[in-house]
């Protein structure tokens, strides 16, 4: 037997459609913004201020950028290696609790994931952290001080537990048991593949967050070869000292006048780019791999 | 269960489960409870070249400091009024476009604009912050552009506190409810099609079956969602504030959070006894909160208590 659609199923798809629509493209106006902005000459900028399209287009912004581009490809740099390292180690040890955690036949796993879930409640503040940071780990100006910080969430240890709790049935963990395999083994060769999902989306999250990162370069380094892909744009954009020395570089004496308002969107294009591209990738895995369970065991 | 089996014995039979788990207890261990002993720093006069336990004590002075500052009020006062906002109207918002776009029937449509709205959470507060700059800044700005085109005078964003309560709360939705509708979609997902099925059967329409069937589903989702942003009610959203207002005084009496506070008195103006009694008060009072809530919790229904 079909069952009829109703009217009123009618008017939901319809209303879904347009707010669905409406989201979207008000998510997507401020890219456009950006995008065409950094396609402008600066000109055009200053005298007729942002539009969705280029009014008078021009590649200046990107030509001063990569005219000298030692301090962006040296942010780069820095930032691609903070990002793979910290990725990778993030997800080797946040997985390999995750799995722990989940285990029922594991005592304490409640008490430890409480352990962890706790930090979440209470801190030290600020100020204990960096000076944990800076005086006792010494990680000021190296590459430590910027992969340690972001290493794992609880957020995201709960969230492979849950996902490896319902991806990975108890049976297959048991059998495997039995056919002699001990806990590693089960975990690299039974639970990571199977573990997929969640290890593209948790290592998406944590990539992210590295790419994105700006305040563990803010909080601890001094050496601006160190920086932060998204510090050192925070730099081009609030101070003018970083313009200066790139126009200097780039053979423009500041009377000439650096194509400033240009040059920073393109450089904020020129920073979002890679991580966009990472996307699509790991979008197929997304809806799957957030799936999440109880806090509590 | 038998009584002696404790500890040592469990240690010893999943030991290779202890050695895998144990690298993620020492992080936290070194990264976030060891910190905690930091909390002395709020009651020693600070000297950067000391050790914590040979500084000064001087009892609650930079607590009093903190307290005649006058600030305090304000900051407890933002900070949870924006946290409260953004707990709720986030998570009415995702729910509800969640539950939009599950119902979408095209494939392709329901993948490219789930995509969409997730690629706000892609950007990094820095462009954000270039983002509400391109709109709202007075010389150029779009806004500008546009009222000028119409006739009308151009506004000084950046100088009107009042108006950026409801920019950080725009601007707070457009970046972070694409992640939390793509967990609750999952979690539609994950609702088995016979429910469903005997709704139709039953005649239900699909406002009744979103209402009486997908909400209830979402609710545990929901409690988690609740859970981890409860726990941070008094921590802001540091990066939103910091990037979008910056070290703009002009708009603090609506903008400033005490994590901005914090950061500022650590980084701006170096006033550490300030940054380490605001940062005790944050977590002590934030804590205090939590067992409360949780406490009230527990009486009305134990199933949905923390702990």
């Amino acid at each position: 037997m079909k069952i009829k659609e109703d009217r009123s199923s009618v008017w939901f798809q319809l209303i879904a459609h347009a707010v669905v629509v409406a989201g979207s493209i008000l998510c997507i106006l401020p890219f456009l913004l950006i995008v065409s902005a950094s396609f402008t000459s600066n000109a055009s900028i200053i005298r007729d201020g942002y539009s969705l399209w280029p009014k008078d287009f021009s590649w200046e912004g990107y030509k001063v950028i990569f005219q000298v581009p030692d301090e962006v490809l040296r942010a780069y740099g820095v930032t691609s290696t903070v990002t793979v390292a910290g990725t990778a180690i993030g997800l080797l040890l946040m997985t390999m609790a995750g799995y722990v955690l989940q285990r029922k036949d594991f005592k304490y796993r409640n008490f430890f994931s409480f352990f962890i879930y706790f930090t979440t409640l209470f801190g030290g503040g600020l100020v204990p952290y960096y000076m944990l940071v800076n005086n006792y780990l010494k990680f000021t100006d190296s590459y430590y001080a910027l992969i340690w910080p972001s290493l794992m969430t609880p957020f995201l240890i709960i969230l492979m537990r849950s996902f490896i709790g319902s991806a990975v049935p108890d049976e297959v963990v048991e059998s495997a048991k039995i056919d002699g395999a001990g806990d590693f083994l089960i975990y690299w060769r039974i639970v990571m593949p199977l573990a997929v999902p969640g290890l593209a989306t948790i290592g998406l999250f944590l990539a992210l967050h590295y790419w994105n990162d700006w305040f563990s370069s803010a909080l601890f380094i001094n050496d601006t070869a160190k920086y932060q892909l998204q510090f050192y744009l925070y730099n081009i954009i609030n101070t003018s000292s970083f313009l200066t020395s790139i126009g200097a570089g780039a053979g423009i004496i500041l009377s000439e006048g650096i194509p400033s308002e240009t040059m920073k969107m393109s450089m904020a294009v020129v920073v979002t780019g890679p991580i966009l591209l990472l996307y699509p990738f790991v979008q197929r895995y997304f809806v799957k791999g957030l799936t999440i369970g109880a806090v509590k065991g | 269960m038998p009584k002696k089996y404790g500890f040592v014995q469990e240690l010893i039979k999943n030991r290779t489960l202890f050695l895998m788990l144990l690298p993620v207890l020492a992080y936290f261990l070194v990264n976030n409870y060891v910190p905690m002993v930091g909390i002395y720093y709020a009651f020693v006069r600070f000297d950067f070249n000391t050790p914590l336990f040979r500084m000064d004590f001087i009892g609650l002075k930079n607590f009093e400091f903190l307290w005649r500052s006058g600030k305090l009020t304000e900051l407890t006062y933002n900070t949870i009024g924006y946290n409260l906002i953004f707990i709720g109207l986030g998570n009415a918002l995702s729910v509800t476009v969640a539950i939009l776009v599950s119902e979408v029937k095209s494939k392709w449509f329901k993948k490219i604009t789930q995509s969409v709205l997730f690629l706000p959470y892609f950007v990094s507060f820095v462009i954000l912050s270039v983002i509400v700059f391109n709109i709202f800044n007075f010389e150029h700005g779009v806004l500008n552009t546009v009222l000028k085109a119409l006739g009308a005078d151009p506004v000084d964003v950046y100088s009107k506190p009042k108006v950026w309560i409801l920019l950080i709360v725009v601007f707070y939705l457009w970046k972070s409810f694409g992640y939390s509708m793509v967990i609750y979609l999952a979690a539609i997902t994950g609702i088995g099609e016979d429910y469903y099925e005997a709704a139709k059967i039953d005649g239900a329409n699909t406002f009744q079956r979103a209402w009486h069937i997908t909400l209830p589903m979402l609710k545990n989702t929901f409690v988690i969602l609740l859970l981890f942003s409860l726990g941070t009610i008094m921590k802001g959203q540091f990066d939103l504030f910091y990037q979008m207002v910056g070290n703009n005084g002009l708009l603090y009496s609506t903008t400033d959070i005490l994590d901005t506070y914090v950061y500022r008195s650590l980084k701006v103006t170096f006033d550490m006894g300030m940054a380490t009694a605001a940062g005790v008060y944050q977590s002590l009072f934030g804590f205090t909160l939590i067992m409360v809530v949780n406490g009230i919790i527990r009486k009305i229904n134990k199933e949905y208590a923390l702990f």
